[in-house]
């Protein structure tokens, strides 16, 4: 199957300073490739280049060396934009036009007939929550709206492919859970969703694949499963009607113990002490075993290591972003 | 064209809801209240100077709006960043700027439509007020059809103005745009000067760097026929054509121009 995005050797590089002008990197060699129906997290730091990637993707910005394609197309065939959708980052539409306005212009963009526009518009603004607001100038819209209004005008065309630039940005709690029950949706519905993100919750509870990138290269990718599952840092034993005794033989080994409830313990221990080991001395105190578990790294552990590992690497180069003209 | 034609629709609902009608009233305001002061203080010449100020309203208040309008139409939505979303719809770039130009125009062609109207309201009460004696010794009839020779040229004159403030757009911000916009303007209507330059200097470069100024630089002069339409002096059909084309050529010289600009730019 053709990938829905593929990303080869992108590499964009901008001109910095007023009066000696030179090049800053700030997107390296990027390479990915996102199948279709997949969930595809772009995640990074601010300025690691998540929207310098989006934007070569939807050609606002030229590469300067590398190539991408969407639906195995150059990025900038103007008719595969009609089968992709496009959320910026911090969007700003026009403040004379009502929402209503905006959606039905850009259905027009897309040659919708006028029957199907105003269907189309409609149901979009009640699915967005924006329903009763159709008729407000966007300049009484505040920071939330407006991103509500970002995703309807995203998903106009019913997109095969959407690209979200920050999301969640600027929504509140209920925004967020609104706009994760949308991607997960349109995941049911086959869609690819590449979206970018520095929130890693929302990437850990709806990326099948996620990408890391920091300073503009990319540090780390792979299912989100394979870049925690596998990178247990120690064992978490939960156990019961411990004796103080038995507690205090433990308590050399164990990195952490933290009382539940009388005699009730979380024991942490170190990856390198296996767990059998203690358990029958444990149960021979009379302690009952309640649950024992690896302790994984979350996802924003692994991000904040690659991310670390990153600027690592940059300093011992010749130094920041010299290191990456 | 569908394309196209939206993007127009877009930047004219924008001119209509950022105040431009304001525009207009206070066009007619001061076309009928300078009318009416002109017929207490003058005899005889009253028509002739209500011509020619509805004519020179109509073409500073499109010029208004040209300069006004034109100078936001992209530099503005590259500021606010709406042009993210806009680009991301099926539309290349040079349909962008078509939309952008058509819209604009279409706004002027409203409003000097509108603006045609008043003036023509204005001469036709004069008319009908004025004892048939008085007007038998008009150059030209109160309501003068020959007016629209001049309205029109002042239109096309009014789209290659539109045309400027848009290629300035497409690369500078708007005030810059402005003052270049501006400064073409004038330098536009003093253009036939550098034609016979060296009748000034001597020094050949100077004349040779007049000259070709002269070529690149608009000859708005051109569309002026004002005077020679108020004095009731026939404008040759010919010359309406042969402006027109020069005009038409220039506004697709210059979008060319603003479309390779805007085709290769960079929206950081």
């Amino acid at each position: 199957m053709a990938p829905a995005i593929r990303i080869e050797e992108l590499t964009k590089d901008y001109a910095v300073g007023f009066w000696r002008r030179r090049p800053y990197r700030a997107l390296d060699r990027l390479s990915l490739t996102i199948d279709p129906g997949e969930v595809f997290g772009f995640l990074g730091p601010n300025g690691a280049g998540k929207t310098t990637t989006l934007k070569l993707l939807m050609q606002l910005i030229y590469p300067t060396s590398g190539r991408a394609e969407i639906l195995g197309r150059p990025v900038g065939d103007v008719a595969t934009r009609q089968r992709v959708g496009y959320l910026p980052e911090n969007p700003y539409f026009y403040d004379y036009l009502t929402a209503e306005e905006l959606l039905t212009y850009f259905a027009r963009l897309f040659g919708m007939p006028p029957g199907e526009r105003r269907q189309r518009v409609s149901s979009l603004l009640d699915r967005v929550g924006l329903g009763r607001e159709r008729r407000f100038q966007l300049r009484k819209f505040s920071k939330g709206m407006i991103q509500r209004v970002g995703i309807a005008q995203a998903l106009l065309n019913d997109p095969e492919v959407v690209f979200l630039d920050e999301p969640m940005s600027g929504l509140d709690p209920l925004g967020r859970r609104d706009v994760r029950r949308l991607i997960l949706e349109l995941r049911d519905q086959g869609r690819t969703i590449f979206f970018s993100s520095h929130i890693l919750a929302d990437a850990e509870a709806l990326c099948s694949r996620v990408a890391i990138v920091a300073g503009g290269r990319l540090a780390a990718t792979g299912r989100t499963t394979e870049l925690t599952e596998f990178r247990a840092r120690g064992w978490e034993l939960v156990v019961d009607h411990v004796a103080q005794a038995a507690l205090e033989r433990v308590r050399p080994d164990a990195v952490r113990i933290t009382p539940l409830g009388p005699q009730r313990y979380t024991i942490e221990l170190p990856l390198s002490l296996a767990p059998e080991r203690l358990l029958p001395e444990l149960a021979a105190s009379g302690a009952t075993l309640v649950s024992l578990n690896p302790i994984r790294e979350t996802l924003e552990e692994v991000f904040v290591q690659h991310v670390a590992a990153a600027g690592e690497g940059a300093r011992t180069e010749t130094g920041g972003a010299d290191a990456r003209r | 064209m569908r394309v196209v034609s939206a993007v127009a629709l877009n930047v004219f609902r924008e001119s209509v809801r950022d105040r431009v009608p304001y525009n207009l009233v206070i066009f007619a305001v001061l076309l009928i209240g300078s009318s009416y002061l002109i017929g207490q203080l003058t005899a005889g010449q009253d028509v002739k100077i209500i011509k020619d100020l509805g004519l020179a309203a109509t073409s500073i208040f499109g010029l208004f709006i040209a300069i006004f309008i034109g100078i936001g139409l992209v530099s503005k939505e590259v500021e606010r960043r709406s042009i993210y979303a806009l680009l991301a719809k099926p539309m290349s770039r040079t349909q962008f700027i078509a939309g952008k130009y058509a819209g604009l125009v279409l706004t002027l062609a409203v409003n000097v439509a509108v603006m045609t109207a008043a003036v023509y309201l204005v001469l036709g009460y004069m008319t009908w007020n004025e004892p048939a004696e008085a007007r038998a010794a008009w150059d030209a009839p109160g309501t003068d059809p020959a007016l629209l020779k001049a309205l029109f040229l002042i239109f096309v004159e009014l789209m290659v103005v539109t045309a400027i403030a848009l290629f300035f757009s497409t690369f500078s911000s708007p005030l810059l745009s402005a003052a270049l916009t501006f400064g073409l303007y004038v330098a536009g209507h003093f253009n036939a000067d550098l034609r016979n330059f060296e009748h000034v200097v001597d020094a050949r470069p100077a004349v040779w760097l007049a000259r070709g100024l002269y070529h690149v630089l608009p000859d708005l002069s051109a569309f002026d026929v004002k005077t020679q339409v108020v004095h009731g002096l026939p404008v040759p059909a010919g010359y309406l054509v042969s402006t027109t084309a020069y005009g038409a050529l220039y506004v697709a010289a210059l979008l060319l121009a603003a479309t390779v600009i805007f085709t290769k730019r960079d929206f950081k």
